[in-house]
């Protein structure tokens, strides 16, 4: 007879020995009453790396961070109550871009759950909407099924968040363990290849089209299939922009590229997908910064969607030609199909388009304000250039220099640009970072922030002192929450009703942290503050006065269609 | 205008408050929603009717429907391949005309469940067309009371 060897143990043995057989070695938290078991196991484990971080939303970004670069599941552990509704933020951010994350919160002992206990609070109510799927156990027995499932539930099909709920009382229940090998979820089964029925109408579509454009988003860059994009666009020549979340799944100095396409996007980007007579979109929701008004977005194009989630398909742009599956499969079945058969490709009437749009590149913004102060954009080039050679992770905050940052880094590149596109979090990018250091300590990582945003997640600098995590901090302080400024003086007669923001003297917060902080001021000051910050083998504050009143250009307003592009103060629709 | 939706489930803590949650977080409208379980206890059966609702959007329910993790199946149903009827009460006044009461029960194969010495309790298993007529019907002879159970469908398996 066979027998199996199990053993008992505790459900927070379960829950350590679980993450050990997912591969996991690294977890962002922060202890409480709800999961102290789970933190004796961690003091014994040498195996699992815990980060204690200093609020709990700097460990779901963290985990986020750490997900977006390393393409593994971010793993994060709270303490019930505060512990867990402290995370929603960062679970929403991780659900509307799409990144994997497993989250286990405590929760107070199953008898006591609808009491109104001591932190308690619905984590399973209050996530429900921004999860992929959430979990309560009640009963260690079904613990390494239910962490099975996370993890193949949050890695799989279009990516996201699991939360999984631990009531208190299973985590010192002992009970057999097995781990299983496989999972059947009967209700969950994503599609990964496209139909080749649709993958043929749709290359033929792209062969005989005139003024065709790629359009990539961040499922490109979730499947990994940059060199699939990159061969097929050449060998059909059609130019490739990205919305935010795809930045650097095309090189962005390649020919081809288009650069960033939407509200801040690149003027011959948004022209062309305006002109186009098909447009080519690959993992994007066609999110309402990247299109504007959908009743003129792309009017006379026919439309090839590719996406992994049939539900962003004819959501907000009507497909013509929708092709569920992933990117990198369909792309490469794509590419496979147009090599094996004879497909007739007019490549000299998309060269004239791409001539034509060469020509639109020539309307540029010309930078306006002159004053004595820093110019934000100036400032970014020169990180931009003076980083370049050690291929950094750059992370943004929200706002005006994290649209600055995609325009004046030229990345080339996929998981080098951490930055929150879709639920657009203020505080995202420091624990981000944070994240994105753990997952390679040697890699130069670097979080433009504003100083509306840094002050949003100042705290988790204790944590990369602690960690000697060697964040570099790009503080572009303008004195104004410049985003809302901006918009404020466009539309609200100038009128700046609270966005003037005052903080502390950033050199010295650092300098009270234990990091170090420099303070730039003048143009010439640039280069050696970078030098000194990189060669500090710690997290520094570099504080960047600025230039009050810039605006971010090109701007198409909200409500305005995609060709509508400010280029200056000057130009009005 | 109205669409009938059924979704097979698994029977399991949340999977209703999955779906509700899902209507409310996007903005769809729910005329009405019955739910139990199906012969094999491992699953429930929803009938969901949505309304205000256009082709595109009833296909995002649907597709919305389908991505939740618990939800096996998610059938559109239409008047051409499915049958859907609901439970009503009526509470009717009881000094009215009882004779013509009793006519309209019987046309719509209606059963008195219930008389007191104020009240007569109607019982009729009807499409949402009839249960108007009805409800118009006896309008005039006094309702005090409707209770609904909200539309029922089954897929009906001879429609190709």
């Amino acid at each position: 007879m066979n027998e199996v060897m199990t053993k008992e143990l505790t459900g927070s043995q379960i829950l350590i020995e679980s993450l050990k057989k997912e591969g996991v070695d690294t977890v962002f938290g922060y202890p409480g009453g709800a999961v102290l078991s789970i933190y004796e196991q961690l003091y014994h484990t040498k195996d699992i790396k815990h980060y204690l971080v200093r609020h709990e939303q700097g460990a779901i970004h963290a985990a986020e961070g750490y997900a977006r670069v390393t393409d593994k599941c971010g793993v994060a552990v709270v303490t019930s109550g505060p512990g867990a509704t402290n995370i929603v933020t960062g679970v929403a951010n991780a659900y509307l871009d799409g990144y994997p994350l497993v989250v286990f919160t405590g929760q107070v002992g199953a008898n006591l759950i609808g009491n109104d206990a001591f932190q308690e609070a619905d984590i399973l109510g209050i996530t429900r909407s921004c999860t992929k799927h959430n979990y309560l156990v009640k009963d260690a027995k079904d613990l390494a099924q239910t962490i099975k499932e996370a993890f193949y539930i949050a890695n799989t099909g279009k990516k996201g968040p699991v939360v999984v709920d631990l009531a208190k009382n299973i985590l010192d229940q002992k009970v057999e363990f097995e781990y299983p090998k496989e999972v059947y979820l009967e209700g969950y089964n994503p599609t990964y290849k496209g139909n080749p029925k649709q993958i043929s109408k749709a290359l033929q579509l792209l062969c005989s089209a005139k003024r065709p454009v790629i359009i990539a988003g961040g499922g490109v860059l979730s499947s990994n299939a940059s060199r699939e994009l990159t061969e097929l666009s050449k060998f059909l020549n059609i130019p490739v922009a990205t919305t935010l979340m795809g930045v650097g799944v095309y090189p962005m100095d390649d020919e081809q590229s288009l650069g960033m396409l939407g509200m801040h996007g690149n003027y011959w980007a948004n022209y062309a997908i305006c002109e186009c007579d098909v447009l080519f979109a690959i993992g994007t929701r066609f999110n309402d910064r990247a299109t504007g008004p959908l009743s003129r977005f792309a009017k006379d194009a026919q439309i090839i969607h590719v996406d992994i989630d049939p539900c962003s398909i004819s959501k907000n742009v009507p497909a013509h030609i929708p092709i569920v599956g992933d990117a990198g499969i369909i792309l490469q079945d794509m590419l496979n199909e147009l090599k094996a058969q004879n497909y007739e490709i007019n490549k000299e009437v998309k060269h004239k388009w791409l001539e034509k749009i060469e020509k639109w590149k020539e309307k540029r913004v010309i930078p306006e304000i002159q004053s004595e102060k820093l110019h934000a954009h100036m400032v970014l080039e020169r990180i931009a250039e003076y980083t370049k050679p050690y291929d950094p992770v750059i992370a943004t905050e929200v706002g005006q220099h994290q649209m600055w940052t995609v325009q004046a880094f030229n990345f080339t590149h996929p998981r080098r640009l951490v930055t929150s596109g879709g639920l657009g979090t203020m505080g995202f990018g420091f624990p981000a970072a944070m994240g994105a250091g753990v997952a390679d300590k040697n890699r130069l990582v670097i979080n433009i922030a504003g100083d509306g945003s840094i002050q949003m997640n100042i705290q988790e600098l204790a944590t990369c002192v602690e960690y000697n995590l060697p964040v570099k901090v790009v503080i572009m302080n303008n004195g104004y929450l410049g985003m809302v400024r901006q918009w404020q003086e466009k539309l609200y007669h100038k009128h700046y009703s609270y966005t003037k923001i005052s903080g502390p003297d950033f050199v010295k917060v650092a300098e009270a942290y234990g990091a170090k902080g420099i303070r730039v001021e003048r143009e010439d000051e640039i280069i050696p503050a970078l030098k000194a910050a990189i060669e500090y083998p710690g997290p520094v504050f570099l504080d960047f006065i600025l230039e009050p009143f810039e605006t971010v250009y090109p701007w198409v307003l909200a409500g305005k269609p995609m060709h509508e592009v400010l280029l200056s103060s000057k130009e009005d629709y | 205008m109205q669409h009938t939706i059924s979704v097979l489930v698994k029977n399991e803590a949340g999977a209703l408050s999955r779906m509700i949650n899902l209507f409310s977080a996007r903005g769809y409208n729910i005329e009405s929603l019955t739910v139990s379980t199906t012969i094999d206890t491992k699953y429930a059966r929803a009938t969901i009717v949505v309304t205000h609702c256009d082709d595109a959007v009833v296909e995002q329910i649907l597709k919305q429907l389908h991505k939740l993790i618990p939800v096996i199946k998610v059938s559109d149903l239409t008047p051409d391949n499915s049958i859907t009827r609901e439970l009503v009460f009526i509470k009717v006044d009881a000094k009215s005309e009882v004779e013509a009461l009793l006519k309209i029960a019987a046309e719509f194969g209606a059963k008195i469940i219930n008389v007191s010495p104020k009240t007569y309790t109607i019982q009729a298993v009807c499409n949402e067309e009839q249960l108007k007529s009805l409800i118009e019907l006896l309008r005039p002879i006094g309702i005090k009371d409707v209770v609904r159970s909200g539309a029922v469908s089954i897929l009906l398996n001879n429609v190709l």
